[in-house]
């Protein structure tokens, strides 16, 4: 089932470890541990997957056909759920984990108990919530988003469960975080200054931070929910002189750098496989590292454009418009800095490759509706509307899993010792990249054309291109299938892969050998 | 528990142990941010008058002149909080004042149940710039209003618009939202409705 099973083999004289379920159970090695919330968040995005399959049928057809409104709506609402803090966050994770260290010249996290527990408390949260579907009443029905009162005066009780489960979730990613930047200040090899960190390690670094910054804003938001909802105080209710316009401000001052938080590490990974496979060195480092830290430090002032139609003052419309239209800054300088990589590079197309340029495309697609939903008055009439649901989906999907696809199949050769089914990781690239398009693209014409989200069912005049958005989502759904495939096969055999797979690729793991050993760079390298 | 961890010496360790206690206490900082975001909140929206709040507290008389010179439509818009069986409704839709002259507009409201109620009138002021220039001298919406089984009544509010209100505003709305609180009353207080007369 993993990919350290091969390593076992190679280096079972290195510790007695107990084996089967108890090995991964009380593991502490790094490696270990990323390869479990890889195959989580795989697992997950599987399943949140397969609930994205039950919304686009039901919107195959207007009309209700499939399920009751009350089901969909528990559909978005834990589909997006689990996107968020079960697949992406945790493959990112699971990226670090396996990666920081052997980058950075440590021979493990810095906090190895901590890991372990950081990630099994994880599969105990998504039970809880996926759990909670089956109770009377049904699961979270009220958008990811959890509004109030929509999540307090009008829920049902599973409400406690998925308040708990978030609870479970964001001390999760806490640990990690602090795991993450305690490494990073604390373990790496002599020499390597921060200025000469790979662009994913300095990527997280920023990323760690941000979510020790607004994890405990979101506890906080899920706990005054709680409380409101069992234990009669008013944060959000107006008639015991609370306001539920307060509970918007609190989520979104979680809520914006939380997209941060899933698109940064993919701006790490891009700027590793880039380079890489056009043969050049990054173009502009440390303006990169500065835009990083840049739309980190934004994130914290732009949260009210997600509420603009809650009758804020002009006023504070501009200040966050214009504030939001900042952050195209240093998006853009990042943006330019990858073209710029690749200009008169000798490129050539494997899959990772292929997978970082279509990130590079479609994310930037995804900014530019982003810019479209920035401007005030443009918002009042795309707000809650499809082409929110195109843009985010845009960045979400075509950028933070296309840039997980890619970190998968660049460093695939190191995790396993094998080299991927290059034919096969094409073929997944080429149907993911068309059906996605096919899936998300329309979905921004319809949004202008009025269809809102969240809705089971839409006027006739949106039949045709909910049909082809659909289609798309069947394919894209289907694609991600063959992804699968080439991941067992590439654990269980393949072409030997050499030390370093990549002819162009740069850094400290592509000096250990493939498969990477359970323990790396006990000795630290000498970075020059 | 299973791997020899990559002993260095001691040092590292206590490195790290400092780094992660530096970072918990952001982490309880940030938690406690969180919910001081509330009073925040509450204190920014009452300066600034923002998310339509008005001033609410009895304010003192006019003192300046009335500005003859500008009329302002004011209208008033009153609400049920989630199907509360009460009959609620201001007596005229709108009045046309000058900024500074003082006003009564009367509200009306009824007690459809067989039960005493408690209820609470929130206001909120359209657009929101306007709130900090909306001047009560008198308003139900300061106490909570004890309404007795099926009875009704007419409940004052005395106000005047700050002449300094700002030139753009010709309209502004004023809505008030009636909710029930007579389940987070004390019981003595709902046992000393019945004593009082019931208006009119």
């Amino acid at each position: 089932m993993s990919t350290a099973v091969g390593e076992m083999t190679n280096h079972d004289h290195h510790h007695h470890a107990p084996s089967g379920f108890t090995r991964w159970l009380f593991t502490t090695n790094h490696k270990e541990i990323g390869s479990l919330y890889l195959w989580f968040s795989f697992i997950m995005f599987l399943v949140g997957g397969s609930m994205a399959m039950v919304i686009r049928a039901e919107l195959f057809e207007p009309g209700l056909q499939l399920v009751d409104p009350h089901f969909f709506n528990q559909m978005t609402t834990v589909h997006g759920l689990v996107m968020v803090f079960g697949a992406v966050m945790p493959a990112f994770v699971g990226l670090a984990n396996w990666m920081i260290p052997l980058m950075i010249g440590a021979p493990d996290m810095a906090l190895p108990r901590m890991n372990n527990w950081s990630f099994w408390i994880l599969p105990f949260a998504f039970m809880i919530l996926l759990g909670s579907l089956f109770m009377d009443g049904g699961g979270p029905a009220f958008g990811w988003t959890f509004y109030a009162p929509l999540s307090t005066t009008y829920s049902t009780d599973s409400t406690a469960l998925f308040v708990f489960s978030v609870h479970i979730m964001g001390i999760s990613s806490i640990m990690g975080a602090i795991n993450v930047i305690v490494t990073v200040m604390n373990m790496r090899a002599p020499g390597m200054t921060y200025m000469k960190m790979p662009m994913f390690v300095w990527t997280w670094f920023v990323t760690a931070f941000l979510l020790i910054a607004v994890m405990p804003v979101l506890a906080c938001a899920a706990t005054m929910v709680l409380t409101d909802k069992y234990f009669g105080t008013s944060f959000f209710d107006a008639a015991g002189g609370g306001d539920p316009v307060l509970f918007q401000h609190i989520f979104w001052f979680f809520g914006h750098p939380e997209v941060y938080i899933m698109i940064l590490p993919s701006f790490g990974i891009v700027s590793a496989i880039i380079p890489a496979f056009s043969r050049k060195k990054l173009f502009g480092y440390s303006s990169m590292v500065y835009a990083t830290g840049a739309i980190a430090g934004l994130s914290f002032l732009v949260w009210a454009h997600h509420m603009f139609t809650t009758g804020m003052p002009v006023g504070a419309e501009i200040f966050f418009m214009y504030a939001t239209m900042l952050i195209s800054v240093p998006t853009g300088v990042k943006v330019f800095n990858w073209v710029a990589t690749m200009w008169r590079g000798s490129i050539s197309f494997e899959t990772p490759m292929l997978f970082a340029m279509a990130f590079v495309v479609l994310f930037t697609i995804g900014g530019f509706s982003g810019l479209m939903l920035a401007i005030t008055p443009a918002d009042f009439q795309y707000h809650d509307s499809y082409f929110v649901v195109a843009h985010f989906h845009y960045v979400l999907v075509s950028g933070a899993v296309f840039s997980i696809m890619a970190a998968a199949y660049y460093w695939l050769p190191k995790w396993t010792g094998h080299m991927y089914d290059e034919k096969l990781g094409r073929l997944h690239f080429w149907c993911s990249l068309i059906s996605v398009n096919v899936l998300f693209f329309p979905m921004h014409f319809v949004g202008l054309a009025g269809m809102p989200r969240r809705i089971p069912d839409y006027a006739l005049q949106f039949a045709d291109i909910n049909q082809i958005v659909s289609y798309g989502a069947f394919a894209f759904g289907l694609s991600q299938l063959i992804f699968l495939w080439v991941l067992i096969k590439c654990v269980r055999g393949g072409e030997k892969a050499p030390d370093k797979p990549w002819e162009g690729a740069e850094g400290l793991e592509w000096t250990v050998p493939s498969p990477a050993p359970l323990h790396t760079f006990e000795t630290p390298p000498e970075v020059k | 528990m299973n791997t020899p961890s990559p002993k260095q010496n001691p040092t590292p360790r206590a490195a790290n142990a400092r780094t992660v206690r530096r970072l918990l206490i952001v982490v309880v900082g940030m938690f406690g941010f969180g919910f001081a975001l509330v009073p925040l909140y509450e204190v920014f929206c009452d300066i600034t008058g923002f998310n339509g709040r008005t001033k609410n507290e009895q304010a003192v008389v006019n003192q300046r002149s009335i500005d003859k010179s500008r009329t302002i439509n004011v209208q008033f818009i009153t609400r049920i909080n989630q199907g509360m069986p009460w009959e609620f409704r201001p007596e005229v839709r709108s009045v046309r004042v000058h900024p500074g002259e003082t006003k009564v507009v009367q509200f009306y409201a009824k007690n459809l149940t067989d039960q005493d109620m408690v209820a609470q009138a929130v206001p909120s002021v359209a657009p929101g710039q306007a709130g900090l220039y909306l001047n009560k001298t008198e308003c139900f919406c300061f106490n909570q209003q004890p309404l007795a089984a099926g009875s009704e009544t007419l409940m004052p509010m005395q106000f005047y618009l700050d002449p300094d209100i700002p030139k753009h505003i010709h309209t502004l709305t004023l809505s008030y939202t009636m909710y029930d609180m007579t389940a987070h009353t004390h019981p003595d207080v709902l046992a000393s409705i019945k004593a009082e007369p019931t208006a009119e």
